[in-house]
């Protein structure tokens, strides 16, 4: 047991390291995360002539600075890194190590929490200071669910960038698809909007599609937006889309490399 | 008239280049057309809230998105590609064999490559705009017509100096691919009308990085909302972009070192 926990620091450390080299890189892809905030500016103006289903301004306003914080824990950016090695051929240096490339890419992404978390927590919480209203949840039940609901969120996402990456075994550059995804992904995950807010019959539809449980799950648990008793169910259906989407992009990632040719390399 | 036979060539090479993978481009144009429906989703979910935004009607907002999409095309038919590819340049030491060619190097490297695939979204655009004037029962004067267009043309120059200086970056940080990120981002506010903004997000994204005029403008034209004075501050404000830019460029260029040196 030892061992893997031994090679987890290991890789843990070196993307850490690796962070603080591109740190250039980071913070300016973080800058450009602006979305929620142009969507706050948007809905609090809509909201400034009442609440809109049960959302006022304050509520607005906390839901996005909860929904970057979010997002800036469970962000990936594996399908552009798969992406590039897969074309470049480079990924064959990391297919001769023996540790499967995967946990190599969660290793990498995992890393750059550390700084993101030091530019993003004090921003985000200096806001929630200033921001007097109704804001996060008091409850112990729900702070006991919030990482989980962000773990689940952050294993979610990486199955779906190493899912998308791996088709670009078969069509050198899936990043075109990915940006599709990530049209679909941030109207219903409740990146751009509240999934309360979304029409009735697409509420339905994403009540059991895995976006919600990408975003917008954790970030209604911490502003307690979910009732205690329907936690459970949330946190099953996110676990079952982690099992299901996980194996997929296992299955398919396994076939991608061993039609992989290293182009070049 | 040397200056636009050099552009004319650089642009039909750039065009042959684009079109030489056939399935290729016309997925590209399928995936344009797509977006194109897909752009629409947020504005009929904010509208279906509430009737008006900002002041601004669906109609009148679907104006600000027509030149939304549509500046958008062109931002990724003209601008995009070729700025990309310099950054490419400067990281590989090739822009050398383009500063040694007995023209403009920024002519040459704006006009080096084209995306016609997604010009449909000029159409796109165009299209909605009939659209939304039919719905608004408006017949714009052809003045009108001709102000939003010349706008359109001011906030395409905007558009182009703020990639230009972001490239001209690119000398010093070499990697500027999040840069790019960063700016479509902001870019992307440019889809609402600028009154669905309050206070500082507004005063931001109208004065420093000026993408709310780019559309909101050409739109308040077209419905007849703007005089005379507020037309000539915005291309004045263009002009000052452009030439901001070429400085950037010139400065940069002064610095270059070549990569392998």
């Amino acid at each position: 047991m030892r061992h893997p926990l031994r090679i987890a620091a290991a890789l843990l450390r070196v993307g850490v390291a690796e962070a603080l080299v591109y740190r250039a890189q980071i913070i300016i892809w973080m800058l450009a995360t602006t979305l929620p905030l142009v969507m706050l500016a948007l809905w609090t103006t809509l909201a400034a002539e009442g609440p809109l289903q049960g959302y006022s301004e304050d509520t607005f306003i906390a839901y996005f600075l909860a929904t970057i914080l979010v997002r800036h824990l469970s962000e990936c950016w594996a399908v552009w890194a798969i992406n590039e090695e897969i074309r470049a051929g480079s990924l064959t240096l990391r297919l001769l190590r023996p540790l499967h490339p995967l946990w190599a890419y969660a290793g990498q992404v995992l890393g750059d929490r550390p700084l993101r978390l030091a530019i993003i927590l004090p921003l985000v919480g200096l806001a929630f200071l200033l921001h007097d209203g109704p804001d996060l949840t008091a409850d112990p039940l729900h702070w006991l669910a919030f990482p989980v609901a962000v773990a689940g969120a952050w294993l979610l996402q990486f199955a779906v960038h190493v899912l998308i990456g791996a088709l670009a075994f078969w069509t050198e550059q899936s990043l075109a698809l990915w940006s599709v995804w990530f049209g679909l992904w941030a109207l219903l995950s409740g990146y751009l909007v509240p999934a309360d807010l979304l029409p009735r019959w697409l509420q339905h539809l994403n009540a059991w599609l895995p976006f919600h449980a990408m975003l917008g799950l954790p970030v209604e648990i911490a502003l307690g937006r979910i009732p205690a008793h329907d936690l459970l169910p949330h946190l099953a259906l996110q676990a079952a889309w982690c099992l299901l989407l996980g194996a997929a992009a296992l299955a398919l990632w396994s076939r991608g490399v061993r039609r992989f040719e290293a182009y070049g390399a | 008239m040397h200056l636009l036979r050099v552009s004319a060539a650089l642009l039909s090479v750039a065009l042959q280049t684009s079109m030489r993978y056939r399935l290729d481009f016309a997925l590209q144009g399928l995936m344009a057309l797509v977006w194109l429906g897909w752009t629409l989703a947020p504005l009929l979910l904010v509208f279906g809230e509430r009737p008006s935004l900002g002041g601004w009607s669906l109609d009148q907002a679907l104006l600000v998105m027509a030149f939304f999409i549509a500046l958008k095309g062109i931002m990724e038919a003209f601008i995009q590609p070729n700025l990309q590819q310099v950054v490419e340049h400067i990281r590989r030491g090739t822009l050398d064999l383009l500063l040694v060619k007995p023209a403009d190097a920024q002519l040459l490297i704006s006009l080096g490559r084209v995306e016609p695939a997604s010009l449909v979204q000029l159409l796109g655009g165009a299209a909605l705009a009939v659209v939304a004037c039919q719905r608004l029962h408006l017949t714009p004067q052809p003045l009108h017509i001709l102000a939003a267009l010349a706008l359109l043309g001011g906030a395409t120059c905007i558009l182009y100096s703020v990639w230009l200086i972001a490239v001209s970056a690119a000398f010093w940080f070499v990697r500027v691919d999040n840069l790019a990120n960063l700016f479509e981002a902001i870019f992307d506010a440019a889809r609402w009308p600028a009154s669905a903004f309050r206070g500082w997000v507004r005063a931001v994204l109208t004065f420093v990085i000026p993408v709310l005029l780019m559309t909101s403008w050409p739109a308040m034209a077209l419905l007849g909302q703007l005089d005379l004075p507020q037309i000539a501050l915005a291309l004045t404000l263009a002009l000052a972009f452009l030439l901001l830019a070429r400085l950037a460029w010139r400065t940069a260029l002064r610095h270059y070192t070549s990569a392998s040196s």
